[in-house]
């Protein structure tokens, strides 16, 4: 692997401000930019001097800044969740999308569309919290009960498994019940609907979510160092393992019924924290929403811009940028063995 | 020892007339269902030219052209997925997992969105292109996947996990493509790409036809080398076998199979992972035998996903590589718990 560089915590202090900075700069750039552009003053009055006779001020009041403040929390999600993931299973390649959990997500989000049309968003991300539930289980009893354990291989292949079974039953539904645009939007993953609503949701799950994860976070790093020095050191693996899935399922679900099925965030996003932060995941798990956050909010402005005035999906982007970096991992860990 | 050759060919001989018997009978069961139904003894009246000018144009039209392409997709993704097995002495891989599918998906997408305003899509000459630019896109994908797996050797844990991130870079870049089309292409590709052979005509089988004829055979003609290579590395390079050569001949065999199989079916995943595992579990894993019971299962298999995908929630057809999927996810996943 990568040679560590030194860890002092100043410095691991001063990359989170300035990645934070950055957050706010991506997100201040991601209001101006669109199919009109806002110089930054006007979006600064925007916020702070809001005109309601102003149309460039409704447009960013109603449209732009709920999709960035959207992407930024739907990337921290996404990352979090990718790192807790990664401690509890001491496997390089667990994240989200890896292991089938988006899949599922969609998966039960088609289901409620087809059956229960007059559903709320709320009742929407409830269902895909339960779906991600499904699949997480799912992949981690396939991966547990085989010969040879959780191995990288085998958690990917599984993920890989569960996910195309699926996505394969969702196109089923959405075929019959006629409901392939949605469900197009939900595999590709966009950003393009949301509205303050999904704000609000994505809060309220990411205070449960986030406040588990980092509670956590110290007993993560023990487990990360082994299951037996972590029972030894007098630790309830037990406990900890159910909070890490629930942090996940809450993040994970929330922010797929916001997005759709967006890759490779949470599984590249806790891999470059850990480069610069070191092993604990009291810094990894923080960073990682920060660095998750500029990642997310990013590849958005660049999915608006790659073809404009036409959107593509930000899953697609997120994927282009994660896909050397799997590379690069899948070469790292396939060589050991 | 010669006794045994002697059982295991009769066994083998037994199981192709067993499954040829099962392919007649699917293949009529399949003629008559649908969304008009066409009696038995309706159908062989037709077939024999004495039917209804409208049963005709159902049978000969619709139906038979989705019916062979169908055993024509499945043998050759089946055979291509066995090669692929024996050369990686890997029991999971697959074209589709492998991303080689993917490559041609992209291929022809790439064809569609910078060819179609000059040629008329279902024309002939179209046909007949999809095939190979699904051919450079399948080699170049395959290419692609060997070399970022080489490091001193290509391992066959890497190169799954290669296959996999390269799968999802196709795929991103299939998106993207997909979305600067015209509606009328977009609907195309999606369809197709979804794993999809009920638009089939003439045309598809005339030009997956050609490929199919010349590239099992030589599958059947490769097996004892595929055996000697399934060994190992170092034991086939004691055996004499120019083992680099041959596996890169075996390679692009496999991949010519997948390539030209998407061509005309679609990306169809789990086929050429699942039928040659059936196939050894029939005959055991000498290839000689392995490949022409894959082929054989693969074509009925396909037929069938086919058959399902059209009727199980008529009039809504189902593109067969979900049926697929569906059915073959559970044996998948019982491979992947057993394997070490």
């Amino acid at each position: 692997m990568l040679k560590r560089i030194h860890h002092s915590v100043i410095i691991k202090i001063l990359v989170n401000i300035l990645a934070l900075i950055a957050v706010v700069l991506s997100i201040g750039l991601s209001v101006s930019f669109g199919a009109v552009s806002i110089e930054m003053t006007t979006v600064w009055k925007a916020i702070f001097q809001f005109n309601p006779d102003l149309t460039n001020h409704q447009v960013i009041q109603e449209l732009r800044l709920p999709r960035a403040f959207a992407a930024a929390l739907v990337g921290a999600f996404l990352a979090v969740s990718g790192a807790v993931m990664q401690g509890m299973t001491r496997n390089p390649l667990a994240s989200p999308s890896i292991m089938g959990v988006t899949d599922g997500a969609a998966f039960a989000l088609v289901i409620t569309l087809a059956f229960l049309p007059t559903i709320s968003s709320i009742g929407g991300t409830i269902a895909s919290f339960i779906g991600a539930g499904i699949a997480v289980v799912v992949v981690f009893v396939i991966g547990s009960i085989s010969t040879g354990g959780l191995t990288p291989v085998k958690l990917a292949l599984a993920g890989v498994a569960i996910g195309t079974m699926l996505s394969s039953v969702s196109s089923m539904i959405a075929l019959h019940f006629q409901l392939e645009k949605q469900m197009g939007f939900w595999l590709a993953g966009g950003l393009a609907g949301t509205s303050w609503l999904s704000v609000t949701i994505l809060m309220v799950s990411g205070i449960v979510g986030l406040v588990l994860a980092f509670s956590i976070s110290k007993s993560i790093t023990v487990l990360s160092l082994g299951e037996d020095i972590a029972t030894g050191l007098g630790q309830s693996n037990i406990a900890i393992k159910v909070l890490g899935i629930l942090s996940v399922l809450i993040l994970t679900g929330s922010a797929v019924s916001i997005a759709g099925v967006v890759g490779f965030v949470g599984l590249i996003v806790p891999h470059i924290t850990r480069f610069i932060m070191g092993t604990d995941y009291r810094w990894i798990i923080p960073s990682s929403a920060v660095f998750g956050a500029l990642l997310l909010v990013l590849s958005d402005i660049i999915s608006r811009m790659i073809n404009a005035p036409f959107e593509t999906p930000v899953g697609a982007i997120t994927s282009l940028i994660g896909v050397p970096f799997f590379l690069y991992l899948a070469r790292g860990s396939g060589g050991d063995k | 020892m010669q006794g045994y050759e002697k059982v295991r060919q009769k066994r083998f001989s037994f199981i192709i007339l067993f499954l040829i018997l099962i392919l007649i009978i699917m293949f009529f069961i399949s003629l008559n269902t649908g969304v008009i139904r066409i009696n038995p003894t309706e159908v062989f009246k037709t077939l024999i030219g004495q039917g209804t000018d409208r049963e005709e144009l159902i049978l000969f039209d619709f139906r038979l052209p989705g019916i062979i392409l169908a055993l024509l997709i499945g043998a050759g993704l089946a055979v291509s997925g066995a090669i692929l097995q024996g050369i990686t002495q890997n029991e999971l891989a697959d074209p589709g997992i492998l991303g080689i599918n993917t490559g041609a998906g992209l291929a022809v997408v790439l064809f569609i969105f910078f060819f179609q305003a000059k040629i008329e899509t279902t024309s002939l000459l179209s046909s007949f292109m999809m095939p190979i630019f699904a051919l450079f896109g399948a080699l170049i994908a395959a290419l692609i996947i060997y070399s970022l797996a080489w490091k001193k050797g290509v391992n066959p844990i890497r190169l799954i996990l290669v296959g996999i991130g390269v799968n999802a870079g196709f795929s991103a870049i299939l998106i993207i493509f997909q979305l600067k089309m015209d509606p009328q292409d977009f609907r195309q590709a999606t369809v197709w790409l979804s794993g999809d052979i009920w638009s089939a005509n003439w045309n598809f089988v005339l030009a997956l036809l050609p490929w199919m004829v010349v590239l099992i055979p030589i599958a059947l003609y490769k097996g004892r080398a595929l055996n000697i290579l399934s060994f190992g590395d170092e034991v086939a390079s004691g055996l004499g076998t120019y083992v680099e050569k041959e596996r890169i001949k075996l390679l692009v065999l496999a991949v010519s199979l997948a390539g030209a199989s998407v061509a005309a079916g679609g990306a169809i995943a789990f086929l050429g992972l699942v039928v040659p595992h059936i196939a050894r579990r029939l005959i055991g894993p000498l290839h000689q035998y392995v490949i022409p019971i894959s082929a054989l299962i693969g074509a009925v298999l396909l037929m069938v996903a086919d058959m399902i995908g059209k009727n199980v929630l008529a009039p809504t057809q189902i593109p067969v590589g979900i049926i697929v999927a569906i059915l073959s996810v559970p044996y998948f996943v019982y491979l992947l718990m057993k394997t070490k």
